[in-house]
């Protein structure tokens, strides 16, 4: 059953960010991707085994820029500001997407507040030879197909009202951090080796925003990770493979105990 | 009224079925469209052009940039400027203008203005503009920066005019140790400065405050938008505690003068359809990428100006909406006396050439307005100052 979903606000570097909140257990902190914060099936599923917190990345949702955010390298400290104020431990840190890259910088950064890194899809490290898709030129329906293997649910999502705003907002945080060079950091490979707590890299196989061709390029570089593909599954596995994706971290994080 | 030929050297050549297999002519279409045997043609018509307006006795004459697209093949307009430098003798040289935000060093754009005021002896306008959307994919610059840029750019470049080098400049985006500007404009303090734009409110703000006073451009608007913004532009300038004047306002048109009525419309029925549905066909995402401007504006457009498909205008729309003159002698000029009255501009920039429009259309048109239309509509606006100054 569905744990309650609770909304809380931290305030960190002049930015005030919501929080939602679900489960009991040790502690996750799942970033969103560039379409924005919400609260995944995946989302569920977790929080039946762990405190899960999604916090929104300043900037995206309802919230302004903020004037010092000009890099993922900016909001990777802001997290780390982040766990330090809730005095966060043993942090098992995931992200997709953008989050997936945000989450890659943290870790390279500084891993003494976690104890694993999951990374569902992540930018940030680009595969020459399979360029990510321009999800900043593509339209709103190019951008849902390419959400998903299965069609009919991009479908359903394109049936669904959009909420301009928030589209529009989210959009602008993404392009201040990912822009140029687009959606990744050409420098981040140099210095995955830092990470070491284990890591989990988990595609979708069909994944045509950020491709699964870019895997071994952050294996190559990771001390220890763990490598799961999820077949007939697009670029939002939360979403639309959220049942393998739990079982996949579940497992991760688990074995990663021993 | 000061008047102006603006010429945006179209790739005239291009296969409009790209349409077919496109969705854009700007930045994504391949480049395999443009034939170079081609451009060389183009290049000595087009400028042709601008000085045959020159020799008829025209104010000045406008280029402008744009990147990896067939409606313009400017990507450096100053190069054309310079060509004119020394092919031209009376008219003003308009760039509108060079987009301050797609460089990395903006003194290397208050060097090329300096170096052709002195090439031109003191003729140039300096454009200031952002770059549409699309040259943010083009020129992989932020454009959640553009503003921030843009007015740091801006900056940078007007103290490279008028300050005593060598001095130091150290902003956000741009850091030098060392700006020494050799050579100086001819003109001073600095070159005039215009900011062609399609109207926001911050834009017209900026332009209009007392210690800028620049002259602002409407450009491809219907005429009810212009109106609107001009009126904007007088109003900050009230508030400023001055009354803005006719040379402080500019309105680019589409125009095209022939024998009749409908002759203009006939003939220049293809060429500014295909304009509009080919030429400047960029679609929405392109035309607004993220940030470039304020949610509740991008919001706004896309709810309206963008709503509208941009493939289906009609001439009769469009003349309709005053965003093309087109017709006799007379009627280009009633309709130029008209607007001029309505809306004030002491700027008139007429756009005699577009997309797929044959030489000698151009060459028509440029000359009935030089012998028949342009004598009616000198010193008009200089007599609204006069009045107004009163």
């Amino acid at each position: 059953m569905a744990e309650q979903v609770r909304e809380e606000f931290v305030e960190i570097a002049g930015a005030r960010v919501s929080v939602m909140r679900a489960g009991r257990g040790a502690p996750l902190l799942f970033l969103h991707g560039a379409g924005g914060r919400s609260w995944t099936p995946l989302h569920d599923r977790l929080a039946e085994r762990f405190d899960v917190m999604a916090p929104e990345h300043p900037g995206f949702g309802r919230s302004a820029l903020p004037e010092w955010m000009l890099s993922i390298a900016d909001l990777a400290l802001f997290y780390l500001d982040f766990m330090e104020a809730l005095d966060l431990r043993d942090v098992h840190l995931a992200g997709h997407s953008l989050g997936g890259w945000l989450a890659g910088e943290i870790a390279i950064r500084n891993t003494s507040r976690l104890a694993s890194v999951s990374l569902l899809a992540p930018a940030g490290i680009a595969a020459p030879e399979e360029p990510f898709g321009d999800i900043f030129l593509w339209s709103r329906e190019q951008g849902a197909r390419a959400q998903f293997f299965d069609q009919t649910l991009a479908e359903k999502r394109l049936a669904a009202p959009a909420d301009l705003d928030l589209v529009l907002q989210n959009k602008t945080a993404t392009a201040r951090l990912a822009w140029s060079p687009r959606l990744c950091n050409p420098q981040l490979h140099y210095w995955l080796h830092r990470i070491d707590k284990p890591t989990l890299l988990l595609w979708g196989r069909q994944d045509r925003v950020i491709p699964y061709a870019c895997e071994p390029y952050w294996k190559k570089g990771l001390a220890a990770s763990v490598s799961r593909v999820i077949e007939e599954c697009g670029h939002g596995l939360h979403n639309e493979k959220p049942d393998a994706a739990s079982q996949h971290m579940i497992a991760f994080i688990e074995g990663s105990k021993e | 009224m000061k008047l102006f030929f603006f010429h945006l050297m179209p790739y005239a050549d291009l296969d409009l079925s790209y349409a077919d297999k496109h969705e854009t002519a700007w930045v994504t279409l391949p480049n395999s469209y443009f034939d170079p045997a081609k451009g060389k043609a183009l290049y000595d018509r087009y400028i042709g052009e601008l000085e045959l307006a020159d020799q008829l006795g025209f104010d000045g004459i406008c280029v402008n940039e744009h990147h990896q697209t067939a409606y313009g093949l400017m990507p450096a307009p100053n190069l054309i400027a310079a060509a004119l430098t020394r092919t031209t003798k009376n008219a003003k040289i308009a760039i509108l203008g060079r987009a301050l935000p797609l460089v990395n060093n903006p003194v290397n754009i208050a060097e090329e203005f300096a170096m052709l005021d002195q090439m031109s002896g003191g003729r140039i306008i300096a454009g200031f503009v952002r770059g549409i959307g699309s040259e943010y994919y083009a020129a992989g610059v932020n454009p959640t920066l553009s503003h921030e840029r843009y007015y740091e750019a801006h900056d940078l470049i007007l103290q490279a005019w008028t300050r005593e080098g060598p001095f130091k400049f150290h902003g956000r985006h741009y850091n030098f140790d060392y700006v020494n500007l050799w050579p100086r404009p001819v003109q001073q303090p600095h070159p005039p400065v215009w900011v062609p734009s399609q109207g926001s409110s911050e834009t017209i703000e900026w332009c209009a405050a007392r210690e800028r006073k620049y002259t602002y451009l409407q450009t491809f608007s219907p005429l009810h938008l212009a109106q609107k913004n001009f009126d904007a532009y007088r109003e900050v300038a009230r508030r400023e505690g001055y009354e803005a004047q006719p040379d402080q306002l500019g309105w680019a048109v589409p125009t095209y003068v022939a024998e009749t009525d409908e002759i203009a419309r006939a003939e220049l029925k293809p060429h500014i359809e295909t304009f509009f549905n080919r030429f400047l066909r960029l679609p929405v995402e392109m035309r607004m990428p993220p940030g470039y401007s304020s949610v509740a504006s991008a919001k706004y457009l896309i709810e309206t100006k963008f709503a509208l498909r941009s493939t289906d205008q009609t001439i009769d729309k469009l003349i309709e909406m005053g965003m093309v003159i087109c017709g006799s002698a007379r009627t280009v000029r009633d309709a130029f006396l008209h607007h001029q009255k309505n809306m004030g501009f002491g700027n008139l920039i007429a756009m005699m050439q577009v997309a797929t429009q044959p030489a000698w259309q151009t060459e028509k048109s440029l000359r009935l307005f030089a012998s028949e239309v342009a004598p009616h509509l000198r010193g008009i606006a200089e007599k609204t100052t006069m009045e107004a100054a009163q």
